[in-house]
């Protein structure tokens, strides 16, 4: 699966989208993949603040829970509610429809800090070869 | 040793196919002078005969011959022959926890039937696998209730059994868990107006026992009202199941902590017994322990799986919502197949029969002169009475007239050393109620 | 049928649904004997808002259908009865039957717990002789039997460990747990009030004694270890471990998971352990019965002893035997009444059945595993070569090269008619095979295991697909698990509208 060119990533497999002040985040294909069949996201309610590198939320697959940390600070204006039916939305389409959360960034300025999508594919082209040796 | 299947020579052919000369170099990793030189100090070896002679030497040293009027958390109950046959079969008896659902098929089934009968009985809508007992059910539904209102302060009633709000304590301790007391009204149950006083927005559960300690039944309806309007959590442990057989379910609750020991399982000293946490839906990603669920395999065909397993330790670790592992699976095998066996109309008979059994102890026993009734509310299988004198002075009167007297409440409850918690249930024949109502008289009419 | 399964051959098993779907109003299994006093009425006993007309969707079938039914589901278990069970770390040894008869003795599962002291003699002794032995076993000083699991002995002994700290003025923050620890141990840690600090094992998959020296400061409580190890390795420098901690005051905890290992070969005690518990159901027999029930006494130094759990058994004048609950610093209760006492009368049977020849199970044990080792070595990868103790730790990297991973063989071994050895645990291990046979194999039965083994790894090499669809024989085929967690069905509910619509 592609990674979109105009989001940012994190070292933890998260992926951000910035329009404006509100940042949309989720996990990427590669998370979705190491972790397997989604069966369950616990996200904060609308309202909880988030802070940079915190963990707000875990993905759950069967026999393995994944801490999701936040890549940028803010408050959550938006919990993506089809997740609650339909977690495998997270796998099927992790860019996308399944997303997590929506924020109002505290400090848009800390995207910056984040990978883009060249530096993520090496990050995780460096992580598959590490696993595999 | 009969326990072990192999002969001398086949011990020294698997050694020398190991290449090893003797069996102590297979523990040459032990630091040599930590390696025990002699023995141990055991007594045995015994045979199979001898084990048994022991024990029954054991039994015979304990309390055979003797009529009990104990209940106080743990009841004589009818069990059918048929309980302890089933769950002796080695299938049962000797499988571990069902992880490898395809050839666990038949635990799991039955855990699955187990977790829909607690679920019928409390009026919740999830229970899990077991617990190790009531009051640590209890205490894990506590916790369960601090998890999910982000709240630190309990409530607990002092007619919750003793030993339960103990094991709360314990655990309580080091959790940042505070726990409070509420008293009891003059008529036993939970006294709403101290309960009203103590209840803000920071408490986590109130936590009552119905039938109470002292054999009441709590309103659980109205304290579900009273503790929803500041966000608390309704906490109902349950000691005495058999009560659910003709008292209404604690279905307002929000946890149920339940024993299931009134269900085909003995006294046994204490233990083994089986304790259940029920509760809604929408709770259960913070429910503690074991959860069997239904799905299908491969071909599409019903089968059933350990479940939502992501809550417990061995995958959470440190973030698990308890740190179970061994529950009492065994046990509550025995309380599906007790249960099944009653059926709904077995079950409710034998309620009916508890509730008339206390009912015609209590008429016998106010007739005596100086005993009255300590707590007007309604009552299953156990009430208090008051008597003129010590309960500790009486019951040693009635041990000469061989009779486990009622369970002293003054060593749990300092201001209630004339009171007595007298326990009846279908076990008990109306001769030895009236043995018992006789035997007190004469104890009250003996000089001081 | 392959002609390699020489253990198991397939037989017919009976279906059967769920009981709630036999049930028909007016049937039953179980009569009471006739009430013999007035019948009370209900409505005037209780009052109309407690009252209850029985409990709806209750099962309502006879005797012979509940027996079948239960008989039916039983039949689709593996048990230790039929054949091995190498559950690592499980300790799935043979459970001897006469401990279930003396478990179900009159004046024995018959006792009240509130029951006078002086007509529970027998209950008594039977607990301080158990005392006594599990005191020569562990050679420590002070024991409780009160605990229902490992898991709650692992609390009592933390608790135990925090009280003793706070005694000397400060309950300390940590507790240090190594990386192949059993998931109780961080669960209980928290639960004890004390956060958890792992430790990488070394390359060899020891306790990394170096990394411990810096990791040790006096905010260290205590360092929980298993020993042997989870990789079924002896701790070989326990002793150094031991003056780490205590030279910082921190104390050694053991979990006694593995204590089949060592069973009158070597003493907690004598190794410098201040605290460890023993599961009775894995060591000293008692049947773990699908999941429980277990008991976790706690075995302690002489320094823990007076923040034991009331009640305590205590020997007054002329030999009789009492509770004592007056213990100003006892952590409290950690469970009502006395600890599964049914669980305990089944393990004292088993330890008065070897006496001091117990030494030979361990024995047995080790060489089990040691014989197995030996014949698996190559045929399947094994990452720690340390001599094992009573159980040894494979994994699947040499199957793994053709898509084989250690569920898959686990899976196959059930058409072999075993039950699976544990997978994916230790954690250090990825893929792993945990292997433990305990003493109750004979040769016979090793050898069928090794030779399935063999087997399974050949099919790995030349037939993947048949290893990774196994198992092929049961019952049922492998289950969506998947889907039991994203819409758990945790319980029976009628099909009926009515019914539907009341719940």
């Amino acid at each position: 699966m592609a990674y979109p060119a105009n989001y940012r990533y994190t070292k933890e497999h998260e992926w951000v989208d910035v329009k404006g002040d509100v940042a949309t985040i989720g996990i990427t294909d590669y998370a979705q993949h190491e972790l397997g069949d989604v069966v369950f996201a616990e996200l904060p309610k609308v309202g909880a603040k988030i802070e940079s590198g915190k963990t707000f939320g875990t993905v759950e697959s069967v026999k393995a829970v994944s801490d999701i940390y936040a890549p940028a600070s803010g408050e959550v204006v938006e919990a993506n509610e089809v997740l609650h039916n339909t977690p495998e939305t997270i796998n099927t389409d992790p860019h996308g429809a399944g997303w997590l959360i929506k924020i109002r960034l505290a400090n848009p300025a800390e995207i910056s800090g984040l990978m883009d999508m060249a530096a993520y594919e090496a990050y995780i082209a460096s992580q598959s070869k590490e696993a595999s040796a | 040793m009969r326990y072990l299947p192999k002969s001398p020579v086949e011990r020294q052919d698997m050694l020398a196919a190991i290449g090893a000369k003797s069996i102590d170099e297979l523990f040459e990793s032990i630091p040599e002078r930590y390696r025990l030189r002699e023995a141990l100090k055991l007594p045995g070896p015994l045979s199979e005969t001898e084990v048994i002679e022991f024990f029954k030497a054991r039994a015979a040293e304990n309390s055979g011959g003797y009529t009990s009027f104990l209940g106080a958390g743990v009841y004589s109950h009818l069990r059918s022959v048929i309980t302890d046959a089933i769950i002796q079969r080695g299938e049962f008896l000797t499988s571990y926890t069902p992880y490898q659902a395809e050839i666990t098929q038949g635990t799991l089934q039955a855990i699955f039937e187990f977790q829909t009968l607690m679920c019928q009985l409390t009026g919740q809508e999830v229970a899990n696998a077991s617990m190790y007992d009531g009051s640590t059910a209890t205490t894990e539904a506590v916790l369960m209730a601090e998890r999910l209102t982000g709240r630190q302060r309990v409530l607990v009633a002092r007619s919750v059994h003793p030993e339960y709000r103990d094991v709360l304590k314990t655990y309580a301790k080091n959790s940042g868990l505070h726990v409070e007391e509420i008293p009891y009204a003059a008529d036993g149950t939970l006294d709403q107006k101290a309960l009203q006083a103590a209840l803000k927005d920071d408490v986590a559960a109130v936590v009552v026992q119905s039938p109470n300690f002292f054999g009441v039944i709590e309103p659980v309806a109205g304290l579900s009202n009273t503790a929803h309007t500041t966000g608390a959590l309704l906490v109902v442990a349950v000691a005495e199941g058999v009560s659910l057989g003709i008292v209404k379910a604690p279905a307002e609750a929000d946890i149920v902590a339940m024993e299931a020991q009134s269900f085909g399982l003995a006294p046994s000293y204490g233990g083994p017994f089986a304790g259940v946490v029920a509760s809604r839906d929408k709770f259960v990603r913070q429910m503690p322990g074991r959860l069997a669920g239904q799905t299908t395999d491969s071909e599409g065909q019903r089968g059933f799986v350990l479940t939502l397993a992501t809550r417990e330790q061995h995958i959470r670790r440190e973030k698990a919502t308890s740190n179970i592992c061994t529950n009492q699976a065994l046990c509550a095998l025995a309380a599906t197949v007790h249960l099944t066996l009653l059926g709904k109309e077995g079950l409710r008979e034998m309620a009916h029969q508890n509730l008339s059994k206390a009912q015609f102890a209590l008429s016998e026993l106010v007739k005596i002169p100086g005993v009255r009734r300590a707590f007007d509310a309604p009552f299953f299988n156990e009430f208090t009475i008051e008597l003129p004198r010590s309960v500790k002075l009486v019951n040693a009167y009635m041990l000469r007239e061989k009779i486990i007297g009622p369970f002293v409440l003054g060593t749990a409850y300092p201001e209630l050393t004339k009171h007595a918690l007298v326990c009846v249930t279908e076990t008990t024949s109306r001769a030895e109620i009236e043995r018992f109502a006789a035997a007190l008289r004469r104890a009250l009419e003996q000089p001081l | 049928m392959n002609s390699k399964i020489k253990k198991a051959g397939t037989h017919t098993n009976q279906s059967e649904g769920l009981i709630f779907e036999k049930s028909s109003p007016g049937k039953r299994a179980f009569e009471l004997p006739p009430l013999d006093v007035p019948a009370a009425d209900p409505a005037k006993a209780l009052g109309a808002s407690h009252r209850s007309e029985g409990v709806e969707g209750f099962p309502e079938v006879s005797e012979i259908e509940v027996m079948r039914h239960f008989t039916r589901l039983s039949t689709w278990n593996y048990a230790i009865d039929l054949g091995m069970y190498p559950l690592g770390s499980c300790t799935m040894k043979y459970n001897p039957r006469v401990n279930e008869f003396v478990a179900r003795l009159d004046g024995i599962a018959t006792e009240h717990p509130y029951q006078p002291q002086e007509l529970s003699q027998g209950c008594l002794k039977i607990l301080q002789l158990l005392e006594k032995c599990l005191l020569e076993i562990t050679g420590m000083d002070s024991v409780t039997l009160q605990p229902a699991a490992g898991a709650q002995g692992e609390l009592t002994g933390l608790l135990l460990i925090r009280a003793y700290h706070e005694k000397n003025g400060n309950p300390r923050r940590k507790v240090l747990i190594p990386d192949s620890a059993h998931g109780t141990n961080p669960a209980t840690a928290v639960i004890a009030g004390y956060e958890v600090e792992n430790i990488k094992s070394e390359s060899h998959g020891q306790i990394d004694v170096e990394k411990l020296r810096d990791l040790v400061t006096e905010d260290v409580a205590a360092l929980m270890i298993t020993n042997p190890s989870t990789l079924g390795i002896f701790e070989e420098r326990i002793p150094e471990i031991t003056e780490i901690l205590h030279a910082k005051g921190a104390l050694l905890y053991m979990d006694g998971a593995n204590m089949n290992a060592l069973t009158g070969v070597t003493r907690p005690g004598d190794l410098g352990v201040d605290v460890m518990h023993l599961n009775l159901h894995k060591t000293f027999s008692t049947p773990h019965g699908g999941g429980g029930p277990g008991a976790g006494p706690v075995a302690m130094k002489k320094i823990l002893e007076p923040f034991r759990p009331v009640p305590i058994l205590v020997e007054k004048e002329g030999g009789r035997l009492a509770l004592d609950q007056m213990r100003p610093d006892s952590i409290g209760r950690v469970k009502a009444f006395s600890g599964n006492f049914g669980v305990l009368v089944r393990a004292l049977a088993y330890i008065l059945a070897y006496g001091p020849g117990v030494r030979q199970a361990t024995e047995d044990a080790v060489l089990n595993a040691n014989y197995i080792r030996k014949h698996l070595e190559g045929v399947f990868d094994l990452p720690y070569s340390l001599p094992s103790m009573h159980e040894v730790v494979f994994s699947d990297a040499i199957q793994k090269k053709n898509g084989v991973n250690t569920m898959d063989i686990a899976k196959r071994l059930i058409d072999y008619g075993f039950h699976p050895y544990t997978t994916a645990f230790p954690l250090i291990v990825p893929g792993a095979l945990m292997i433990e046979p305990t003493e109750s194999e004979s040769r016979e039965e090793c050898d069928l295991f090794i030779d399935a083994m063999r087997s399974i790894a050949e099919e790995a090499a030349t037939n993947p697909e048949l290893v990774k669809t196994a198992p092929h024989t049961t019952r049922v085929r492998r289950l969506d698990e998947v889907g039991a967690a994203r819409k758990p069905i945790l319980r029976w509910k009628p099909e009926s509208p009515r019914s539907k619509a009341a719940d």
